[in-house]
């Protein structure tokens, strides 16, 4: 009995750390795709839909350079981010910076719109099929941590998650660009008097953003994986991801992403017959508890 | 600005009372002229107009909510799916056939499913209201595909079988009683909203939708009449639900879905939000071009979508009807 007994905590002890992996892992890569959604909409106020139609073009380029250029995967990765970038200026300048200070409604039509252009485009273009991003040796096996071994590229995604938030944390808090996102952020008309120049804040701060969609969606590649209709898919998630956690605050967003990879990872584990209910469930109690987010702050 | 020139320009019509009764009627009468000219044109194709119609209802009922009271969201399919899942319901496990009373169960259904989800989403403001509105139509759709002993699940609720209506017009292979039977509900409708619309009731949400805090000063409250609109709005999508699944006999998941929310939204704001001509006008024209284009190929269909709706925010903020509108006066104007 008492053997018996003790198989069945390793058991739930083997379940519990899977499960925990997989939702650190999953709530990195949603952390890494949506900061720069959350920083973007607490800076401009842009409820912008069409940010996982950037993540999933960084996932078509670094799909293309691998598999039809032959690239390496770090080397894809570089190409992907700055491609997505240079897609993305003249798709800010021209259309985004329309709606800055719009209505919600206009800003959710206008970036849906983009999101079913991408879309089109990217099914005529690499057709309806799942793209993969095949990963190099080293990322590819297990890796044994003593008690038990993890998959390579889940490691590799909760690291990335952590480097992604230490490098923002440094950058906003540590240098002077930091400082001038913070008081845009703050008070932008403010800002504006003091000599700080919005617009390249803006610019610089909608660049990143989408250059971090784009790294998440090709270190999520495995998780999430890359299709045509990746950006109305996971559109809704994203977007949760920053109104749980508050717009514009980044320990708000990990906590955010955390808990719901958490939740949303559990679910699947133990109730699959329930799909997504619980997830939602506790997205509407969570956003009836803090309207403005966990960490968002009260204007 | 544009809110105190709308009220301004609007006033005299009102206070000329037979002026708008005569404009309701040749509205009246241009929606019968329309559905008539349907029938003649697409004998064929009854059943997409049939279709185009129980969409119609439930885009006139998200006008209701975002158009004349300003809460934007994405989840209204809920509703719709709620009514049709009720009158479903009723028709398969408890018997109830008969189309009219169908309609008032899947009327019934939507209005509790607006309370549910009113309740929920009139919590938040902006973003939060959106991402609330979301999680409540995804929320609906995994609650129906879980119970489906009563539901069906993913492979829908088949075998609704409607009686004739008042005994005498059964539902026929090409779908002309179905038609008649949705222009019917649809002209009934457009009425009781023109009527709610225009009633001290109407005026109230559009002053909430314009000011908030200065109707809660007069002394009104905000949240009770933006909670019986959305009873009133879920009562008509409830009617589109029903509707829908009367006149196709079957009630699938995709009733409840993300996409059909989004869609009917964009059809709102393709024909133009705060009226409900324009409510009507977006669905036709989206759905008929929907139509047309997705039989060439589904995929461009998207980009041309997506392409649709950035050129109305751009272009056509007021959508089709609004535009058209700002476009005669403007005729009117230069003829003076």
């Amino acid at each position: 009995m008492p053997k018996a007994s003790g198989l069945l905590l390793d058991h739930t002890m083997q379940t519990v750390l899977s499960v925990g992996i997989d939702a650190l892992a999953y709530g990195m890569v949603l952390f890494v795709i949506s900061i720069g959604l959350s920083v973007t909409m607490g800076l401009m106020r842009v409820v912008n839909l069409a940010h996982g139609a950037f993540a999933m073009i960084g996932g078509y380029i670094a799909s293309y350079a691998t598999q039809m250029l032959g690239f390496d995967y770090g080397v894809a990765i570089l190409v992907a981010v700055v491609g997505t970038i240079i897609i993305a200026i003249p798709v800010e300048r021209f259309l985004y910076r329309r709606i800055y200070g719009a209505p919600e409604l206009t800003q959710v039509l206008m970036t849906i719109g983009i999101t079913f252009c991408v879309i089109g485009i990217a099914n005529y273009v690499f057709g309806p099929t799942l793209k993969t991003i095949p990963l190099p040796e080293t990322l590819r096996g297990p890796v044994d941590l003593g008690f038990r071994s993890i998959a390579a590229h889940k490691l590799f995604a909760i690291a990335c998650g952590v480097a992604v938030a230490a490098a923002l944390w440094y950058l906003i808090e540590r240098t002077s660009f930091g400082v001038k996102l913070r008081a845009s952020v703050d008070n932008a008309a403010m800002a504006a008097s003091l000599g700080v120049r919005t617009r390249i804040v803006y610019a610089v701060s909608f660049a990143v953003a989408v250059g971090l969609a784009a790294f998440g969606g090709i270190v999520g590649a495995e998780l999430l994986p890359i299709e045509p209709y990746y950006a109305l898919r996971y559109m809704v998630t994203f977007l949760v991801v920053v109104s749980v956690g508050g717009a514009g605050s980044i320990p708000g967003a990990l906590l955010a992403c955390l808990l719901l990879g958490a939740i949303d990872t559990t679910g699947r584990y133990l109730l699959p017959e329930y799909g997504e209910f619980f997830f939602y469930l506790a997205v509407i109690a969570i956003v009836c508890v803090f309207p403005r987010g966990l960490l968002g702050r009260s204007r | 600005m544009a809110s105190i020139e709308n009220i301004s320009a609007s006033t005299p019509a009102r206070s000329t009372r037979p002026n708008w009764l005569v404009r309701d009627l040749v509205g009246l009468a241009v929606i019968l002229v329309v559905a008539a000219i349907g029938y003649f044109l697409f004998p064929n194709n009854l059943a997409l107009l049939t279709r185009i119609l129980g969409v119609a209802l439930l885009v006139l009922s998200i006008d209701l909510v975002t158009g004349f009271c300003g809460i934007a969201t994405l989840g209204h399919a809920a509703l719709f799916g709620a009514g049709a899942y009720a009158s479903g319901i009723a028709a398969v496990h408890f018997g109830i056939t008969d189309p009219l009373l169908m309609v008032v169960v899947g009327a019934v259904g939507g209005a509790v499913a607006g309370v549910v989800s009113g309740a929920v989403i009139l919590r938040g403001h902006g973003l939060a209201q959106l991402v609330l509105s979301i999680a409540v139509v995804h929320l609906f759709h995994e609650a129906a595909n879980k119970a489906s002993a009563y539901t069906g699940g993913s492979d829908g609720l088949s075998g609704i079988t409607p009686d004739p209506v008042f005994g005498i017009f059964a539902f026929d292979l090409w779908g002309r009683t179905a038609y008649g039977f949705a222009v019917a509900l649809v002209v009934i409708t457009f009425i009781v909203l023109r009527l709610i619309t225009r009633s001290p009731f109407g005026m109230l949400c559009r002053g909430i939708k314009e000011d908030p805090i200065r109707i809660r000063a007069m002394g009104a409250s905000v949240q009770g009449t933006l909670l019986k609109m959305y009873v009133i709005s879920g009562a008509v999508a409830g009617t589109g639900g029903a509707l829908n699944a009367i006149s196709t006999q079957v009630v699938g998941l995709d009733s409840l879905s993300f996409t059909l929310s989004a869609e009917a939204l964009v059809m709102l704001v393709l024909g133009g939000t705060g009226s409900l001509y324009g409510a009507l006008i977006g669905t036709v024209s989206f759905m008929w071009f929907e139509d047309f284009v997705s039989a060439a190929n589904p995929f461009h269909w998207l980009t041309i979508v997506g392409a649709l709706l950035i050129a109305v925010v751009l272009f056509a903020p007021r959508g089709l009807y609004g535009t058209g509108l700002s476009f005669v006066e403007r005729f009117r104007g230069n003829a003076k």
